[in-house]
């Protein structure tokens, strides 16, 4: 007798297929939002899932820090040529040139700045709507977000104001100016992420496998030397064999040392990991409240 | 079996009971005692008790995610958590207790496969018991978890624990949709028969509450008699490369119930259309059959005018089709519902206009009455009304089918959803034009 029961990963990719679909009917002018990163991977799978044969019926949009891991972005030009998708860049160092985003006197970070470059961006292509690769297991701010997250026209998340989301009815409905934010992986944990690479056998870029890099000990992790984060005097810099677990910035992303190899090597590591993939950011440790400020301020 | 592959399936469950009861410290037991927590988040935790605590560790602060919450020392909103056993992927809708938060309840309810209800074994059943006991119940949750917690303050009494069951169970059979109900003495502080068996408890024969939790059959939570496919985005390729592509028109969607199998004779409603199902398309090629949940494209062999909105059905088990709907709401809104007033609908996956023309009654969901004829229906209350549509919805009774059961009113306009709706029953099922569609 077949079993008429879903795995876990296939109910997540059901879920997020509907969640998917939906954005496409209801939308205008959806966009998704792709980095290159573990989670917006997944994001283009569960698209061609959708919506194949067809193409996408939205084109990728990523906000370029101008401190990205250079690996990265090789690896979202080449994979949106790829699947044919349109891919629209917009840079935080043009939206400074620009005026649209002012970085605080001394602030290295183009974390915050990124907020701005993006809402510049939803305005410019009058998006009505961009699915992101966040999860609710990320944070715990993010705990209590929507697969359908309204943003006023300020491009504000109010976490007070939500609508109620029942069963898989979303709504999608918005006025001129505001937008919606989608998150078709809510539901999925890290280890999800990791399943479903495998199970799917998705590319990854190469830093989140094991590689030898320069780094420096600083706030209780390493960080990757480079141009942008030379060692101070009194620091050491060492050689160390590592790979990325969450990527942010080059300036802020920790390095876990680690000699995992293949998918299977990291499933095998976040099993056994003793802590969370964002304990490895510098730019979260700032205070339990961090993530909820940028938030609110329209961080992705 | 491969490092870290582990769960086999995904349980979605709620947490209520009132403010204090202890739904944020039994869900942090869950987290802690399963060893779901990470070096850094125990940090966080023993940093947070150093400031507010007085040095002791609260599991509580786990799930407490907003600073208002924080500041105002309650939980005001929906949270989901992430848990996973060897057997099980855990995703948990933590919902507050307050009163005024039944809005809440039903949010994190909604999806919900089992409901853990928590009642303070000093106080017994309260009103707030009463309630949510009831919103499991209209949510049509198919399985209850009744853990009557802070045993340690009653000396592990067995009298008081059978005293709070015969509470519950005189009230149950009104609520006869309930069948699966089960009850667990536990400590949520002090972790017993949370996640390991209790020596305190040696009365109590059953498992502890993540045993059952993992163990609890749910295969068939789905409703899986009775096709019922609600066409949700058309797949049409534009100047497709491929010729073997020019004529694809697939119509995309979920399954909201039943099975469908290559070579099933559908109708299309509310239209009426027939028509043959000739493939199950899916990016990672055809199936044989697809079944509830399952998001597929389904290839029709004629070429139909359908869109968004419609519904394909088998040929057995039919749906009502109709726009004058009878329906439990839950209104979720500060300003009260009052008749005639107009709304959007989302059903399945569409959207159409409604009117509220009759509010039937309120109930009252501590004592389960029903006050007829109610001048309007207030934040958080619940009531029975009757609705007029634009157009014909294709629908279930929400006893019969979660999913096209369900709908949402959306206030135009501001566009936030102000009530959730369970439709009662159709007074009559579709009937085919041709007799001779069964064969
Ligand atoms: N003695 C005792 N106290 C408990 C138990 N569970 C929770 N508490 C306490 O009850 C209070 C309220 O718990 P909390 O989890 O915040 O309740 P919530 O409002 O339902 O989330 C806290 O002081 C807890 O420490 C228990 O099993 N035994």
């Amino acid at each position: 007798m077949p079993s008429y029961h879903l795995d876990h990963l296939a109910y997540l990719e059901t879920e997020a297929v509907h969640v998917m679909r939906e954005v496409a009917a209801e939308f205008e002018r959806p966009a998704l939002l792709f980095s290159g990163g573990k989670d917006s991977i997944c994001l283009l799978r569960l698209a061609e899932k959708a919506f194949r044969p067809s193409d996408l019926p939205m084109p990728l949009l990523n906000v370029d820090t101008g401190h990205h891991f250079p690996e990265l972005n090789e690896f979202r030009d080449r994979r949106a040529s790829e699947l044919g998708a349109k891919l629209i860049v917009r840079k935080v160092e043009d939206a400074i040139a620009a005026g649209v985003a002012v970085p605080t006197p001394g602030e290295i970070s183009r974390n915050r700045l990124q907020i701005p470059t993006l809402l510049a961006a939803i305005e410019e292509f009058r998006f009505d709507c961009a699915i992101g690769g966040a999860r609710r297991d990320e944070e715990k701010a993010r705990a209590k977000e929507r697969f359908f997250s309204f943003r006023d026209a300020f491009g504000q998340w109010d976490p007070k104001n939500q609508r109620p989301e029942l069963w898989n009815l979303y709504n999608a409905r918005v006025n001129p100016g505001e937008h919606m934010r989608v998150f078709p992986l809510s539901n999925w944990t890290e280890m999800d992420v990791w399943e479903y690479i495998r199970r799917e056998r998705l590319e990854v870029p190469r830093i989140y496998f094991s590689h030898r890099r320069l780094a420096v000990r600083r706030g209780g992790q390493w960080l990757p030397v480079t141009d942008l984060l030379p060692p101070k005097p009194n620091e050491t810099v060492r050689e160390l064999v590592v790979r990325v677990r969450t990527i942010g910035d080059i300036i802020s992303t920790g390095l876990v040392e680690s000699p995992a190899n293949t998918v299977d090597d990291i499933i095998a590591e976040i099993a056994a990991a003793r802590v969370t993939e964002r304990g490895s950011r510098a730019d979260d440790k700032t205070s339990e409240a961090a993530m909820e400020d940028r938030k609110k301020a329209g961080y992705f | 079996m491969l490092p870290g592959s582990h769960p086999i399936d995904i349980l979605r469950f709620n947490t209520c009971g009132s403010v204090d009861d202890g739904k944020s410290t039994l869900i942090g037991r869950l987290l802690y005692d399963s060893k779901n927590l990470m070096e850094d988040q125990i940090e966080a935790l023993e940093r947070s008790a150093d400031i507010t605590g007085g040095g002791q560790i609260n599991l509580a602060n786990l799930t407490d995610g907003l600073r208002a919450e924080r500041e105002q020392g309650i939980t005001i909103d929906v949270a989901y958590r992430y848990f996973a056993t060897p057997r099980r992927r855990f995703i948990v809708a933590d919902t507050p207790g307050h009163v005024q938060y039944t809005r809440n309840m039903v949010t994190g309810a909604s999806s919900a496969n089992l409901s853990v209800v928590l009642v303070d074994a000093r106080q017994g059943v309260i009103e707030q018991s009463r309630r949510h006991t009831y919103i499991a119940a209209l949510l049509g949750i198919p399985h209850v978890v009744i853990a009557v917690n802070k045993m340690d303050l009653v000396d592990w009494s067995e009298a008081r624990f059978r005293e709070i069951r015969e509470q519950f169970e005189a009230f149950l059979p009104r609520l006869n949709v309930l069948r699966d109900v089960k009850f667990i003495p536990i400590s949520a502080l002090n972790g017993d028969n949370v996640v390991d068996p209790s020596p305190r408890t040696p009365w109590y024969e059953g498992p502890p509450l993540l045993r059952h939790l993992e163990n609890v059959h749910i295969a068939s939570d789905w409703n899986l008699e009775g096709l019922r496919f609600p066409v949700q985005w058309v797949n049409r390729p534009h100047a497709p490369r491929d010729p073997a592509l020019h004529d694809f028109r697939g119509l995309s969607g979920q399954l909201a119930g039943g099975i469908v199998r290559a070579g099933d004779k559908v109708l299309v409603l509310p239209g009426g259309l027939r028509s043959t199902v000739r493939q199950i398309h899916t990016f990672d090629g055809p199936l044989a059959e697809a079944f509830s949940p399952q998001s597929v494209t389904l290839l029709l062999a004629d070429d139909l005018d359908v869109s968004r909105g419609d519904m394909i059905v088998g040929a057995d088990h039919l749906p009502g089709v109709g726009s004058d709907l009878r329906a439990k709401l839950c209104w979720m809104h500060q300003k009260p519902l009052v008749r005639g007033r107009k709304f959007w609908l989302k059903h399945t996956t569409q959207t159409v206009q409604a009117v509220v023309t009759t509010l039937e009654s309120r109930i009252n969901i501590a004592t389960y009455d029903e006050e007829p004829d109610p001048p309007q229906l207030l934040l958080n209350d619940i009531g029975a009304v009757r609705l007029q549509t634009s157009k014909p919805l294709v629908y279930d009774g929400y006893a019969q089918n979660r999913l096209t059961g369900a709908f949402i009113l959306i206030e135009p306009g501001t566009n936030l959803t102000v009530a959730a709706g369970m439709l009662q029953p159709p007074a009559e099922l579709y009937k085919p034009e041709y007799t001779d569609f069964a064969i």
